[in-house]
């Protein structure tokens, strides 16, 4: 009983503090472990502590909408805009860009290395018969993998369960079956950089305009959601687009490569 | 054996990290326990030893109930706990007392059901001397309990070795924030993704050695009983 | 509660009527009508099956039967049910030791009254075992626990269902004189047993059951030279052994 009197104690003081908010945000962003570098100096600078919550792009925007979340920090630009205007969230910033790479197997049976474009590149997968692993989560990275397959004009979906594998997972789990399948992987490349279980596989694709990964940075709508910490939510959103926040997420490397590139507007 | 080795070494080097995210999913799941066992206990004994319409019919949902899978429990005090549900008021959710509460909700059924089998046997050899001797209502369901103590302890492990072990809620209700509600399955999920497996490993191995721990309790307090013929 | 010997037992006469017991087709206790107002010792005996315990169990308030009525004096079975107690053939101990089985019997107010439950087991010979735990005890051992526990309330029936069956010798012996002793003090006795023997050393009064009902009602020196019904015969002669 003395246990739950504290943990329930604990809990409630977690939640009172004013300077607590809750980023709902990406699976990407969390296992390129851009967080554990950027929130203390965050805390240090603001004062404000903030909880992440990692989830798909697509999950992320459903929990804010049920105002589970004070600030969404995502990457699907349109599905972001989208939420400003339904009037969840307040406004939308751009943060932060990286790329997306596609990867796969050493022997590359797809022969992605010869692709000109991106659009070449998703035809020779489906061609070659290799497999090739979705997040199927409803994510940004899952998004922009449909939109890429619809430019190609595949029906990936006919294929699903025989070359075409939706995990229905996170960014790293995902990751994980298609390098044990030998299978084509999109992912932004944050969180291939710092993947520690690459096995055989390597970036096969990179470079194209159509892979460009743009972050974003919304507070929720506190004329939707009252309980949000506006103030806090406002402070963070100000110092990520800051000199100081910018130039930190710009120093932010791994292995000597740096995984996101500032351009807050 | 990387994955053991690593183990053992955050352990003896009394890693912080580890000792607070174990620390944490202890303290979790024996809150979860004990709300478990305050309400399982009294009602799987209750259920064993009263006779009303709909008590086969309650015996059968526990049973039901304690096939539930985690992530359905979860998804139930998520909803419930969400801004936009019916005890959003009390924003508890992405907190440890959010993962109480969606553990206690796993296992209450589970220790109500089996504690329900332990006193329904019990209450065969006992009911005629019970009624002889004129013990009924609260006073019969807590010499059951009593009497029971060393089958309930196994329920009552079982119950939290169901608990501290399963991810499928906790991620949903807490979040799995570091520093705040991350606990040792939600950690080794976290790991898994990152594709670190052999710390991932190492930390189901540490989880591992815990529920040898709670097993060989069981073991031991049961010759015990047995030896005293308590059980 | 009995205070003195002198005082009439409230729970006398015993008047079971028409009393009828159905499990599956078959009649199991098939109209017994049975007056008991001797204040002695009452032995029921008869052949397995007969229907003894059955009857026991009904008067105890184990069974509902269903057809007739049961009185004690001028209470029902539901009422006369803190001034009963039973000890059934097969002790029922809690697991706890032998000294907490038997605080657990005692009513509130002597619950703290350690004293008096040191003489109760001084009195079964078990107070070298007061720590022990009472399912450790031998069988013998579990039965005088069993029957202490069952006089703690001091009832004013006390009901034996073959209890002394397969014991040894010495607890059987143990056990009848401390329930002569509990008639004498004005415990009505209502016991089954199977041992002639037994019977002929503890009954006032036999009661003989054959095929679901009362066949002989007799004082029992005279039940034992002169059975009246062929049955009680038979069985006497060891010719009725189920």
């Amino acid at each position: 009983m003395k246990y739950l009197i504290t943990c329930v104690a604990l809990a409630f003081s977690a939640h009172a503090l004013a300077d607590t908010i809750i980023v709902q945000s990406t699976t990407s962003t969390q296992n390129s472990g851009l967080y554990d570098y950027l929130l203390p100096m965050l805390k240090e600078d603001t004062g404000v502590r903030v909880n992440v919550v990692a989830v798909g792009t697509g999950q992320a925007i459903k929990n804010a909408m049920r105002c589970d979340g004070d600030l969404l920090l995502v990457h699907s630009q349109p599905a972001e805009e989208a939420f400003v205007a339904d009037g969840y969230g307040a406004y939308r910033r751009d943060l932060m860009y990286n790329d997306y790479v596609i990867i796969g197997p050493e022997a590359d049976p797809a022969n992605l290395a010869g692709a000109s474009n991106v659009t070449e590149a998703m035809q020779q997968i489906k061609q070659s018969g290799a497999k090739f692993a979705s997040r199927g989560d409803d994510s940004g990275t899952h998004k922009k993998e449909r939109s890429l397959w619809q430019a190609a004009a595949i029906d990936s979906d006919a294929g699903s369960g025989q070359w075409y594998l939706e995990t229905g997972s996170g960014m790293g789990a995902t990751l994980n079956t298609g390098v044990s399948l030998s299978a084509y992987v999109l992912t932004d490349r944050a969180t291939w950089i710092k993947f520690a279980n690459k096995q055989d596989a390597i970036i096969l694709f990179e470079g194209n305009p159509a892979l460009f990964n743009q972050y974003g940075v919304t507070p929720v709508n506190a004329d939707k959601c009252p309980n949000v910490n506006r103030e806090a939510a406002e402070i963070v959103t100000q110092w990520l687009a800051s000199d100081i926040g910018q130039s930190a997420i710009g120093a932010y490397q791994v292995d000597g490569e740096p995984l996101f590139f500032p351009n807050a507007n | 054996m990387d994955a053991l080795s690593e183990a053992f070494r955050l352990i003896i080097t009394l890693d912080e990290d580890l000792f607070e995210i174990l620390w944490l999913s202890i303290r979790v799941s024996l809150s979860a326990l004990t709300i478990a066992a305050v309400i399982g206990l009294p009602l799987g004994t209750y259920l064993a030893i009263t006779r009303f319409p709909g008590r086969k019919f309650c015996i059968l949902l526990l049973n039901v109930l304690m096939g539930m899978p985690p992530v359905v429990v979860g998804l139930m005090v998520y909803l419930l706990l969400s801004r936009a549900g019916p005890l959003g008021w009390m924003g508890l959710l992405y907190s440890p007392t959010a993962m109480i509460i969606a553990q206690a909700v796993l296992i209450t059924p589970i220790i109500a059901a089996l504690s329900n089998q332990v006193i329904e046997s019990l209450h065969q050899e006992y009911s005629d001397t019970f009624y002889s001797m004129g013990v009924t209502g609260g006073r019969a369901v807590a010499a059951y309990l009593v009497d029971a103590r060393y089958a309930l302890t196994t329920c009552i492990l079982a119950g939290f070795g169901r608990a501290i072990a399963e991810v499928g809620a906790v991620i949903i209700v807490g979040g799995n924030i570091d520093h705040l509600t991350r606990v040792m399955t939600t950690a080794i999920a976290l790991e898994t993704s990152k594709g670190n497996l052999t710390l991932a490993l190492s930390l189901g191995a540490v989880l591992l050695a815990l529920s040898l721990l709670v097993n060989a309790l069981v073991i031991g307090v049961r010759e015990y009983a047995q030896k005293r013929q308590y059980a | 509660m009995l205070k003195s010997a002198n005082m009439p037992n409230p729970l006398l006469p015993i008047c079971i009527s028409g009393l009828r017991l159905i499990r599956g087709d078959r009649a199991v206790l098939a109209g017994v009508n049975l007056t008991i107002d001797e204040p002695g010792i009452t032995v029921l005996m008869g052949p397995n099956g007969a229907g003894k315990s059955l009857l026991l169990r009904s008067l105890h308030g184990l069974i509902t039967p269903d057809q007739g009525r049961i009185n004690l004096g001028s209470l029902t079975v539901a009422d006369s049910r803190t001034e009963q107690a039973m000890v059934f053939q097969q002790p029922v101990l809690l697991r706890r030791t032998v000294l907490q089985n038997l605080a657990f019997a005692a009513p509130k107010t002597a619950k703290t009254d350690r004293q008096r439950l040191i003489q109760a087991l001084e009195s079964v010979n078990l107070l070298d075992r007061a720590d022990q735990p009472a399912r450790m005890l031998s069988g013998g051992e579990q039965q005088r626990l069993a029957l202490v526990r069952a006089l703690l309330g001091e009832p004013a029936l006390l009901i034996l269902d073959e209890a002394t069956a397969s014991l040894d010798p010495a607890s059987v012996l143990l056990i009848e004189s401390l329930v002569k002793t509990q008639n004498v003090q004005g415990t009505k006795i209502i016991l089954v047993s199977h041992d002639q023997g037994q019977a002929r050393r503890l009954a006032d009064e036999i009661v003989f059951i054959s095929n679901g009902q009362v066949a002989e009602q007799s004082p029992a020196d005279r039940f034992f030279t002169e059975p009246r019904t062929p049955e009680a015969k038979a069985y006497l002669a060891g010719e009725i052994v189920v």
